[in-house]
């Protein structure tokens, strides 16, 4: 791949953590993405807000941890994050407490956001 | 307008699968191509080649394997999410010891680094599922 192929990729997570695989699928994309220094952004909405709750204690039902793998996303320069803001008002999900960094957006930046990348993955 | 298609769901669960493959026929014969389809998580069952559907019930496999044939798309199982499902091809039933392939030689076992190149490759990619 060459810097013309560059496409702005908006990853869109709307799955909770640990209610089926594809919470974690979701940001292995995000992460496959940035390894291939493609432009990747991230965004929370509807159930996928519960993935950025404080302290998640995933180890009890033999499943990774998708608090500690968010945490990791700066390490993969990973830095375009953001959070539905009514989503996580709607859940009570701390946002000053998640695993990671974020912008809380409402829903016109949500709309400008999607608008604005070259293609969006829905999980 | 080169498209790409990424499917989530497992066949048997719902149509969104069939949907998909209805989808890349109808995009090919408008004109438009498609560079690879790209199935991820319970999408990976979509290559299984021991399936066996019911008389009165869609064959899930079928539309693939003619888009394979037909119109050389490329149809690639992701590595991670495909082995825990036990969906391997020949050399993957080699390397970890199992009995034989379980996947339809019309797929290809590559890793995520593909669904990466083909939003690069693609104008267009749309999500199947999930």
């Amino acid at each position: 791949m060459n810097a013309t192929d560059k496409k702005s990729v908006l990853v869109v997570i709307r799955r909770s953590p640990y209610g089926s695989s594809l919470a974690k699928a979701s940001l292995d994309v995000a992460l496959a993405a940035a390894v291939f220094e493609q432009p990747v952004s991230l965004l929370f909405m509807g159930d996928g807000v519960l993935q950025l709750l404080a302290e998640q204690e995933s180890r009890a039902i033999g499943v990774k941890n998708i608090g500690r793998l968010l945490a990791s996303l700066p390490l993969y320069d990973i830095e375009s994050v953001y959070v539905d803001a009514r989503a996580a008002a709607h859940y009570g999900v701390d946002l000053s407490q998640a695993p990671v960094v974020m912008q809380a957006l409402d829903g016109s930046g949500v709309h400008q956001l999607m608008a604005g990348c070259d293609h969006l993955l829905g999980f | 307008m080169i498209y790409s298609l990424l499917v989530l769901s497992s066949p048997v669960s719902g149509s969104c699968t069939q949907t998909a493959a209805a989808f890349a026929q109808c995009v090919i014969a408008r004109g438009h191509s498609i560079h690879r389809v790209f199935f991820l998580d319970s999408g990976t069952y979509t290559g299984a080649t021991a399936a066996v559907f019911p008389q009165d019930e869609a064959d899930r496999i079928r539309p693939w394997i003619e888009l394979a044939e037909q119109h050389a798309v490329e149809l690639i199982l992701c590595i991670s999410s495909a082995l825990k499902r036990g969906m391997l091809d020949q050399s993957e039933a080699h390397r970890h010891e199992r009995q034989g392939a379980t996947v339809h030689p019309a797929f290809i076992i590559s890793g995520l680094g593909q669904l990466v190149d083909a939003c690069a490759h693609s104008d267009r990619l749309i999500t199947f599922g999930g």
